[in-house]
């Protein structure tokens, strides 16, 4: 398979869309988590209670479409292989814990990949949207579509006072996490971030890197959510939320200005630096394409770099994911060999490019 | 931000809760978070059920956890058999009765959780929840009625009590159902 084929093969068509201030905002999120009334939660059920679940969720919902999310297609993990729920965990379409813990889980994607309803994770339904750019209310209107749907057939665990019943305390009420994917380089060059962390947590807010298991927010990518869901409405929680992004990206944009008049040149210069070791290096870890990534993608932001498409860190960031480098490479790879994997599908990426030029 | 873990790394995972005003926060890196508990690798990024479970801890209000020790050790789902200790070892429910089942503990935990609040406002399933639907519906009505007089937007208000009537009507209704 050519990269090309690949490339448009791995990357959520969603993703490849632009969206309202996608400059700073990649993505926007919305979740909601909902169980079925009669049945024990995924944690505590039984064999026989679990399958009971997929089989009615299959059965009710296999190729079905709602709105323009078309013929969700019903992926049972059992029947994939490792490094394929690897892949659906690095597009965000399944949760790490659907793909190791849950023997009895499954997922509803949508053919667009913009929807995804998880099966048997920590709650028996949890039901996610994805929108390029800042498109919070647009994700929470569709989400609540999406809800009623599913209302028509399962007969939802809700209680008047508590609200929507989920299995941990940190869900129940709403059920409802909003969370926003933000590059955030400005901010991080200029250190200001870690002073409006902490304002920002006050507030009931969530800061974390998407990188998991590193120890920073590498590529300066952050992700914010809410975490409180009980006693407040949906559209409250999506106000607040959307009242501190927009905060942060009036600030991000500030930082930018700022670095662009006081030290343009040394702006240009670590961009370049980093177009550099993306297009010529041999041997590249993931931490280090992170950083890269980021400075180049602030690089097009800015002007600095006009030939490639600012779609290059969406695309590049889940591309040198180690599972999807093992699919691309058709094989299991060490981190030494990922890593040399890596630098060629990135120089290639690049190439790729400066071929359509002409 | 350093780690106030480790003091090397610098901090990513932030916490912060406000309780009746007083505010604790905490701010550690990935690692530390991990080794404490306060994040699992494995669960998803919000997980905070092994900071949850800290919450039940008797240290935190001693007093109060020991009149209530005996009932608390008694208490089970009958619908899926969870235990309180259970409960408060793992963080989390097994089934939606267990939310009745330990109702009277939930208060405290669901203030520490969800910045002092415990009861839902929001979105209402349409079908399994149709008559509290309707009621929220019927409040909801109420207070524009009262937003319409106030304005004096008569003929609106005329129609919005029109409403609230037929609403009240088919909500006698369900309850007489129940009840026969």
């Amino acid at each position: 398979m050519s990269l090309e084929q690949f490339i448009n093969e791995a990357i959520s068509p969603w993703l490849k869309e632009d969206g309202p201030d996608s400059d700073i905002v990649m993505s926007s999120r919305v979740r909601l988590a909902r169980n079925f009334e009669q049945s024990p939660f995924p944690l505590i059920a039984d064999e026989e209670q679990m399958e009971s679940i997929l089989y009615f969720m299959e059965k009710e919902f296999n190729h079905h479409s709602y709105l323009q999310y078309k013929d969700l297609e019903f992926v049972k993990m059992a029947e994939l292989k490792q490094v394929e729920k690897q892949v659906l965990v690095e597009k965000h379409l399944i949760s790490p814990h659907l793909a190791d813990k849950s023997k009895h889980g499954a997922a509803l994607i949508s053919k667009n990949e913009q929807v995804s309803i998880m099966v048997n994770e920590e709650d028996h339904i949890r039901a996610q949207l994805y929108f390029p750019g800042f498109q919070l209310e647009k994700a929470l209107e569709q989400a609540f579509q999406l809800d009623d749907w599913l209302e028509e057939k399962v007969d939802y665990a809700f209680d008047e006072h508590r609200g929507y019943l989920t299995s941990c305390p940190t869900n129940v009420g709403t059920g409802l996490r909003a969370s926003v994917m933000m590059h955030l380089p400005a901010l991080a060059i200029t250190r200001k971030i870690n002073r409006m962390v902490p304002a920002i947590n006050q507030l009931g807010l969530v800061v974390r890197g998407i990188y998991g298991e590193g120890s920073e927010a590498l590529g300066n990518i952050f992700q914010i959510s809410n975490q409180v869901t009980l006693g407040r409405s949906e559209e409250d929680i999506i106000d607040d939320l959307k009242g501190v992004v927009d905060k942060l990206i009036e600030h991000e944009r500030h930082a930018r200005n700022l670095l662009m008049e006081q030290s343009e040149l040394e702006l240009e210069d670590r961009v370049f630096r980093s177009y550099g070791i993306l297009q010529h290096s041999r041997i590249i870890e993931s931490k280090e394409t992170a950083k890269c990534l980021s400075d180049v993608r602030l690089g097009i932001d800015l002007g600095f770099i006009h030939d490639i498409p600012k779609s290059i860190l969406n695309e590049l960031v889940v591309l040198t994911q180690p599972a999807f480098l093992q699919q691309y490479a058709k094989k299991m790879l060490t981190p030494n060999e990922r890593d040399v994997f890596r630098a060629s599908l990135i120089r290639e990426r690049f190439t790729l490019e400066q071929k359509e030029e002409y | 931000m350093e780690c106030q873990e480790c003091k090397q790394n610098p901090a990513t995972v932030h916490f912060a809760q406000v309780i009746n005003g007083e505010k604790t926060e905490v701010h550690v890196c990935q690692q530390c978070a991990m080794e404490k508990g306060y994040v699992s690798q494995e669960d998803d990024a919000y997980s905070l059920h092994h900071l949850l479970s800290g919450l039940f801890n008797p240290k935190s209000d001693e007093t109060h956890q020991q009149s209530h020790k005996t009932q608390e050790t008694d208490l089970q789902c009958d619908k899926c058999g969870m235990t309180y200790q259970q409960f408060a070892k793992i963080g989390k429910f097994g089934c939606a009765s267990c939310y009745h089942t330990f109702a009277e503990h939930l208060n405290p935990l669901f203030r520490k959780v969800h910045s002092g609040n415990t009861a839902h406002e929001g979105k209402v399933p349409k079908r399994v929840g149709s008559d509290i639907y309707q009621r929220k519906k019927l409040r909801d009505l109420k207070v524009t009625l009262q937003q319409a007089i106030a304005e004096e937007a008569f003929e609106d208000a005329a129609e919005i009590r029109d409403e609230i009537r037929s609403l009240e009507k088919d909500l006698n209704r369900y309850e007489e159902r129940d009840e026969s």
